[in-house]
C-alpha cells in the first residue's frame, strides 16, 4: 500500500515534468518542420517565460495575467529573433539556421542576465503551494495545472495545424517549400511564424514550471537539452511525438531519480538520447516519410 | 494573354535564359520543346515569379508583372502547374486542393472555393474518390491530376503546365493530355512545356523550340511537327 502510494506520486511528478518537456519538444519540432534546423535558442525562451512572469507578477496583481503577458511578451521574441537572425540570411538552410541559433541563444541567455539579473526567482503555485490529497496519494496542485494547461496548448495547436488554413499553409510549406510559394505561400511568413509558435510553447513552458523549479538565466541550455531529448525520442518533427516523448521522459526521470537517485535525472536524459540514436534514430513515433513517387 | 519579351533569367551568376521572347493569345495552346537542360522549367519559373529575371519584361493581359510576387501573378490568373507534380505528400487530396485556393482563403475567405472543388472531383473522379487519402500515396497520374487541380483552384486563365507526361504511362499520358485539350476548349489559355514533343505539339497551336536557352524556331504546331530539323531534333524521327 505505502509502495502505491509512492509510486502514484512518482507518475503524477512524472506526468508533470513530461507535459513541460512535451511543450519544450513542440518548439524543437515545430522549427525542425518548417527549417529542418535544430534551434538550439529554444530553452532559452524556456527560461524567459519564467523570468518574466515572475518580473511582472508584481505589475499585474494576477497570476494569470501575468503568465499570458510574459508568454505573448516572448512569443514576439521569438519572432523578433527569427527577422534578425534568420531571415536575413543568404542561404538559410538547415545547418546555418541551426549554427545561428547557437549565437541566439547565447545573446539571448547574456541579454536575460543584464536585463532581468543573476538571481534564480520564482513565484507560487497558480492555486497557492497547495497539495491535494488523493486517497493517500499528494498531489502538488501545480502540477495539475501543468497537465491541464498543457494539455489545453496541444488542443488549441492540433487545432489550428488541422482546422486553419494558416497551420494548413505551415505544413505545406514544411511538406515542399517550392510548392507552397507556387501556390501563393509567403514561405518566409511560415518561418517566422513557427519562430513565433515555438517561443509561446517554450515560455509557457518555463512559466507554468517555475512555481516548482524556480527560474534562473543560466537553465536554458538544460531545458533546451531535455526538449531535444524529448522530440528525439518522439520523432523529430512529429506533433504527437513531442507528447509521447516529452511524456515518456518525464516518467522515466521521475521513476529513475525515485529507484536510483536524483542525482542521475539529468544523465538519464542524455542516457535515453543515446539509447534512441543508437537503436532506433527516428524516435518512437518515427516512420519512414511518405515519399514521392 | 502573355507576352515576353527579351527575357533574361538563371540562377545566381550563371545566366540560363538569353533574351526569350514569346506570346501566348487568349484561349491559345502554346507548346515549348527543347531537350533535357534547354531552359524550359527555368522560363516557366520565371513566368510564375519563382525566379527573378535580370533584364526583359512579361506582360500579362497588357499589364507589365515582372516585379509582382507569385502570389499577385496568381491573383491575376497565372498558375504554375510544376515539373515533378510536387504534390503536398503528407496531406490529404483535399488539403492539397485547398492549399491550391489559399491565396482566396488567406487573408480573407472569398467565395466559391468549395464548388471549385466540386469542379475539380468532377474533372478527376479518381481525385474525388481518393480525397482523404494523402497525397504521397496516390499513383503518378493521380499525382499529376492533383497538381492539376491545386492549380486550377487559383481560378487561373493561363495555365502554365511543365511536363505533364514525365514519367507517366502512355495510356495515362493520353488521360491527361484529354483533359488538358477539354480545360482549353472551354477557354483556358496554355502554355506547356514538354519533352514529349510530339504529343504536346500535335495539342497544341503554336509551339516554340528552346535550345540552350534561347529561342530557336517557332511556328504552328502542326508545322512543327512536320519540320525535318525538328523531326530530327525532337521527335526522334
Ligand atoms: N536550381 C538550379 N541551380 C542552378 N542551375 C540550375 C538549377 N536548375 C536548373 N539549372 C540549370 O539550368 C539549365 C536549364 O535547366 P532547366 O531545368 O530549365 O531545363 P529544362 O529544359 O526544364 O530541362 P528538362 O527537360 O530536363 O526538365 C540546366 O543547365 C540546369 O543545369
Ligand atoms: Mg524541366
Amino acid at each position: 500500500m505505502q509502495t502505491t502510494t509512492a509510486l502514484l506520486q512518482v507518475l503524477s511528478s512524472g506526468i508533470g515534468t513530461g507535459a513541460v518537456y512535451a511543450l519544450v519538444a513542440l518548439g524543437f519540432n515545430v522549427v525542425f518542420k518548417s527549417t529542418g534546423a535544430m534551434n538550439f535558442a529554444q530553452g532559452e525562451w524556456v527560461v524567459m517565460g519564467g523570468m518574466v512572469t515572475a518580473l511582472l507578477i508584481g505589475t499585474f496583481s494576477s497570476v494569470g495575467l501575468a503568465v499570458v503577458a510574459a508568454v505573448v511578451l516572448v512569443g514576439v521574441v521569438g519572432l523578433l529573433s527569427e527577422r534578425l537572425t534568420v531571415q536575413p540570411l543568404k542561404r538559410p538552410d538547415a545547418l546555418v539556421i541551426t549554427l545561428v541559433t547557437i549565437g541566439l541563444s547565447i545573446v539571448s541567455r547574456s541579454l536575460v542576465m543584464l536585463v532581468l539579473g543573476k538571481k534564480p526567482v520564482g513565484y507560487a503555485g497558480f492555486s497557492g503551494n497547495t497539495a491535494l490529497s488523493f486517497g493517500g496519494v499528494s498531489i502538488q496542485s501545480q502540477t495539475l495545472w501543468i497537465i491541464a494547461i498543457t494539455l489545453a496548448f496541444l488542443v488549441v495547436m492540433h487545432a489550428f495545424f488541422e482546422r486553419t488554413i494558416l497551420g494548413k499553409a505551415l505544413r505545406a510549406a514544411a511538406a515542399d517549400r517550392e510548392a507552397a510559394a507556387i501556390v501563393g505561400v509567403n514561405v518566409g511568413s511560415t518561418v517566422l511564424l513557427s519562430f513565433g509558435i515555438a517561443a509561446l510553447a517554450g515560455a509557457l513552458a518555463g512559466a507554468i514550471v517555475t512555481p516548482l523549479t524556480l527560474a534562473s538565466y543560466d537553465q536554458g541550455a538544460i531545458f533546451g537539452f531535455k526538449g531535444f531529448s524529448a522530440a528525439m525520442l518522439g520523432g523529430l518533427g512529429s506533433l504527437p511525438g513531442a507528447v509521447v516523448g516529452g511524456l515518456a521522459l518525464g516518467l522515466l526521470e521521475a521513476f529513475g531519480s525515485f529507484y536510483i537517485s536524483s542525482d542521475f535525472k539529468d544523465a538519464i536524459a542524455f542516457a535515453v538520447l543515446l539509447l534512441i540514436l543508437f537503436v532506433r534514430p527516428s524516435g518512437l513515433l518515427g516512420r519512414a516519410d511518405i515519399v514521392k513517387v | 494573354m502573355l507576352e515576353v519579351e527579351g527575357l533574361v533569367a538563371g540562377y545566381g551568376g550563371t545566366e540560363i535564359l538569353h533574351a526569350v521572347s514569346l506570346k501566348v493569345a487568349h484561349g491559345q495552346s502554346v507548346c515549348l520543346i527543347g531537350a533535357n537542360g534547354a531552359g524550359k522549367t527555368t522560363l516557366l519559373r520565371t513566368l510564375a515569379g519563382l525566379i527573378r529575371p535580370t533584364a526583359g519584361r512579361i506582360f500579362f493581359d497588357g499589364a507589365d508583372i515582372t516585379n509582382l510576387s507569385t502570389s499577385a501573378r496568381l491573383s491575376r490568373g497565372l498558375a504554375l502547374v510544376p515539373e515533378g507534380r510536387r504534390v503536398f505528400a503528407p496531406m490529404t487530396v483535399e488539403e492539397n486542393l485547398e492549399m491550391g485556393a489559399f491565396r482566396r482563403l488567406w487573408p480573407r475567405r472569398a467565395q466559391g472555393v468549395a464548388s471549385d472543388r466540386d469542379m475539380v472531383f468532377a474533372l478527376f473522379p479518381r481525385l474525388a474518390e481518393r480525397r482523404r487519402q494523402a497525397a504521397g500515396l496516390l499513383s503518378g497520374g493521380e499525382q499529376q491530376m492533383l497538381a492539376i487541380g491545386r492549380a486550377l483552384m487559383g481560378r487561373p486563365r493561363l495555365l502554365l503546365l511543365d511536363e505533364p507526361s514525365m514519367g507517366l504511362a502512355p495510356k495515362v499520358v493520353q488521360e491527361i493530355f484529354a483533359t488538358i485539350r477539354r480545360l482549353n476548349a472551354e477557354g483556358m489559355s496554355l502554355l506547356i512545356a514538354e519533352q514529349n514533343a510530339s504529343m504536346a505539339l500535335r495539342s497544341a497551336a503554336h509551339g516554340y523550340v528552346l535550345a540552350e536557352g534561347a529561342v530557336v524556331r517557332d511556328g504552328a504546331g502542326a508545322d512543327l511537327l512536320h519540320d525535318d530539323g525538328v523531326r530530327a531534333a525532337y521527335l526522334g524521327l
